[in-house]
């Protein structure tokens, strides 16, 4: 079954009088629980896709279906509402609350979004933070963080309600190469043990062959998409981690 | 609900120096603000009981047309009997008067047998007088702190003027209505001290007296003075009186009784009047105070965490939930200030107590300041602070609920 699928996909925006064509003619599926990234230089189009397909902002053309849903039609707040139960998010700059500490960043989904009772949050909180090794860590802010902590924070923030489908917009950009490693085989060991699909985009040809289906964005179009056999290459990375 | 609480506290004391500078400027607000109003809201209630308590009474009932007249002290516009009857019936039956008294008030001219002048004088029931106004024995100075039969307690303006003292022996010569000049001979039983305000500096005499001097076959009266027992009822009973009395008729179907409370019989009501508005621009201050402070914190902290902002949104949180976020650190931020505002206050208004500010109103000297914080005015307040404050708070919250999440992560 897809999880996305998307169907002459384009994009514009205007930059003062003129208008950017941002995305063109974007077609292309992706199956559930799948590792994929969309991979191009700057101003390819990589994250106004992650964008589109996050519910973040709507296509000025074409079809995309996010979980069965047509995200163009959803409004402000049911945009919101979908996201919340579909999509989790991590982010280039990892975007933790700084006055919250690990197991409250880990948490506010589940409060602030999901609305799931006290017991069940500590026990999935507690889970997730261990797995994502984390747990000695959990009382501390996230400016008591390193870079390799603080994404992997993010991913289990992204993770914590369970969504169908995490989206992860230049995970690795602000960390090393060691690190970027382990952040990419923790996401996609997390894969493998919740089977949630992950798209990410980069720009890191270091970690670009870890997906599974790398679909290349060129000036706004989609140029090529590659399957690769990336599964065990990941599987070795997370053990390394 | 809780979790929101916790979140939009831990976001207000992010940034602790600003938080605490704009959470001083309420509080010092807040404080001043209490203080002035407990302050002036003591010197009202001492200046309202020095006129009432001594003198004027907190109502007055006069024959329609009387007031107007005062200062001639018009003896053809007494209450006869039968209207003085009437009012004693209605009086009697109000539980909130506490005493009432008649007075029958006349001028005339007072001689010490060397030289003579103008003197304007009440008749009262020395008993009903002292149980309306019971400041008045305050300003006696004499052995017995009451009026006798037969004697006179002479103002002291007038007492110094002509060198009289207790025990001189006086006459007071008065026309009555039917145009008859009469003279009595009294004893000075006293001195009374003036006071600021109508009839502040009249003489005493007994209500016999009174009556003999003018010849009033019947008794008849020139006001009626009342004291409720609580002032707040201020308002209620003269509009009751307004209702009974108010409605009655002379024989020539004209109304036949005025009621005047204490604020229409007194200039220094207009002091009282002037001191409510300069509270009322003082909590504007605090108003304003509030009001900018709040929304600069709000502002600013919408601008410095909109990243942060479109990252909750991204991940699902609604934009009721973020309004609420941040319409709750406006709230704490009025809630905290309102609070150690008023525990400032509190401690200055005791501090104050303690050095016993004295002051003098007219004539009345060494009053002791006494300062006390009423509930209501510490509600009124804290409720202003914080609906003014979340007021403030609201725009920035609403902006931060309306960013789009795309737009909001792009914010540098």
């Amino acid at each position: 079954m897809d999880v996305v699928a998307a169907e002459n996909v384009g994009k514009d925006y205007a930059a003062g009088k003129v208008t950017v064509r941002a995305l063109e003619g974007v077609s292309f599926r992706i199956a559930a629980g799948s590792f994929v990234s969309f991979v191009g230089p700057s101003g390819s189009g990589k994250t106004t896709l992650l964008n589109l397909i996050g519910c973040l902002d709507r296509p000025t053309r074409g079809t995309l279906s996010v979980a069965g849903t047509d995200v163009a039609r959803l409004d402000r707040r049911r945009g919101a509402l979908f996201r919340g139960q579909n999509i989790g998010f991590i982010f280039q700059d990892f975007n933790l609350i700084p006055v919250l500490t690990v197991y409250e960043n880990v948490e506010y989904p589940l409060v602030m979004v999901r609305g799931v009772d006290i017991k069940d949050r500590r026990d999935k909180v507690t889970k997730l933070i261990e797995e994502v090794g984390i747990g000695a860590e959990r009382n501390k802010y996230p400016d008591q963080l390193s870079g390799g902590q603080k994404q992997r924070v993010a991913v289990a923030r992204a993770l914590v309600t369970s969504p169908g489908l995490v989206l992860a917009d230049e995970p690795t950009a602000n960390l090393d190469s060691r690190t970027a490693a382990m952040i990419i085989g923790l996401m996609k060991k997390m894969r493998d043990n919740l089977g949630t699909t992950f798209i990410f985009s980069t720009h890191d040809m270091r970690i670009v062959d870890t997906a599974e289906v790398i679909h290349t964005l060129q000036d706004g179009k989609l140029t090529s998409t590659v399957k690769t056999n990336a599964k065990k290459k990941g599987e070795q990375n997370a053990e390394a981690g | 609900m809780l979790k929101l609480v916790k979140i939009s506290l831990r976001n207000l004391f992010r940034y602790k120096r600003r938080t605490l500078l704009t959470m001083s400027l309420i509080t010092i607000g807040v404080a001043f603000v209490l203080v002035f109003v407990s302050v002036t809201a003591s010197f009202k209630a001492m200046m309202v009981g020095e006129i009432t308590d001594s003198m004027l009474g907190h109502i007055q009932i006069h024959r329609k047309g009387y007031v107007a007249s005062i200062d001639n002290l018009p003896l053809n516009l007494n209450l006869n009997p039968r209207s003085w009857h009437k009012v004693e019936q209605v009086l009697t039956d109000m539980p909130e008067v506490e005493a009432y008294s008649p007075r029958i008030k006349f001028g005339g001219v007072f001689s010490n047998f060397i030289e003579s002048t103008n003197i304007r004088l009440n008749a009262v029931d020395p008993e009903k007088e002292l149980a309306t106004v019971p400041l008045l024995a305050s300003r006696f100075r004499s052995a017995n702190n009451t009026i006798r039969q037969g004697e006179i307690l002479v103002p002291e303006l007038l007492a110094k003027g002509m060198n009289v003292e207790v025990g001189d022996v006086a006459v007071v010569v008065a026309t009555n209505e039917d145009g008859s000049v009469n003279g009595y001979q009294f004893t000075v039983g006293g001195i009374v001290r003036s006071v600021t305000g109508p009839g502040g500096r009249d003489g005493y005499i007994h209500i016999e007296d009174g009556r003999q001097i003018l010849r009033l076959e019947e008794p008849e009266i020139s006001e009626v003075a009342i004291r409720l027992k609580k002032l707040d009822a201020l308002e209620s009973v003269e509009g009751r009186l307004q209702e009974t009395l108010g409605r009655e008729k002379n024989p020539k179907g004209k109304p036949a009784f005025e009621i005047h409370t204490w604020k229409k019989l007194t200039p220094f009501f207009n002091v009282v009047r002037m001191i409510d508005i300069m509270t009322f621009f003082i909590k504007l201050m605090l108003i304003a105070i509030v009001l900018i402070s709040v929304m600069n914190v709000m502002i600013m902290a919408v601008y410095e965490r909109t990243r942060e902002i479109g990252t909750i949104a991204a991940i699902g949180t609604l934009p009721g939930r973020i309004l609420s976020m941040f319409v709750i650190e406006g709230l704490s931020l009025g809630l905290l200030g309102a609070v150690s505002g008023t525990v400032l206050g509190s401690l200055a208004i005791v501090i104050m107590n303690a050095f016993k500010i004295r002051f003098n109103f007219g004539r009345a000297e060494g009053l002791i300041l006494n300062a006390s914080l009423n509930p209501v005015d510490i509600l009124t307040i804290g409720l202003i602070v914080v609906a003014v404050a979340v007021l403030a708070g609201f725009r920035p919250a609403f902006q931060a609920s309306r960013l789009e999440p795309i737009e909001a992560l792009r914010h540098i």
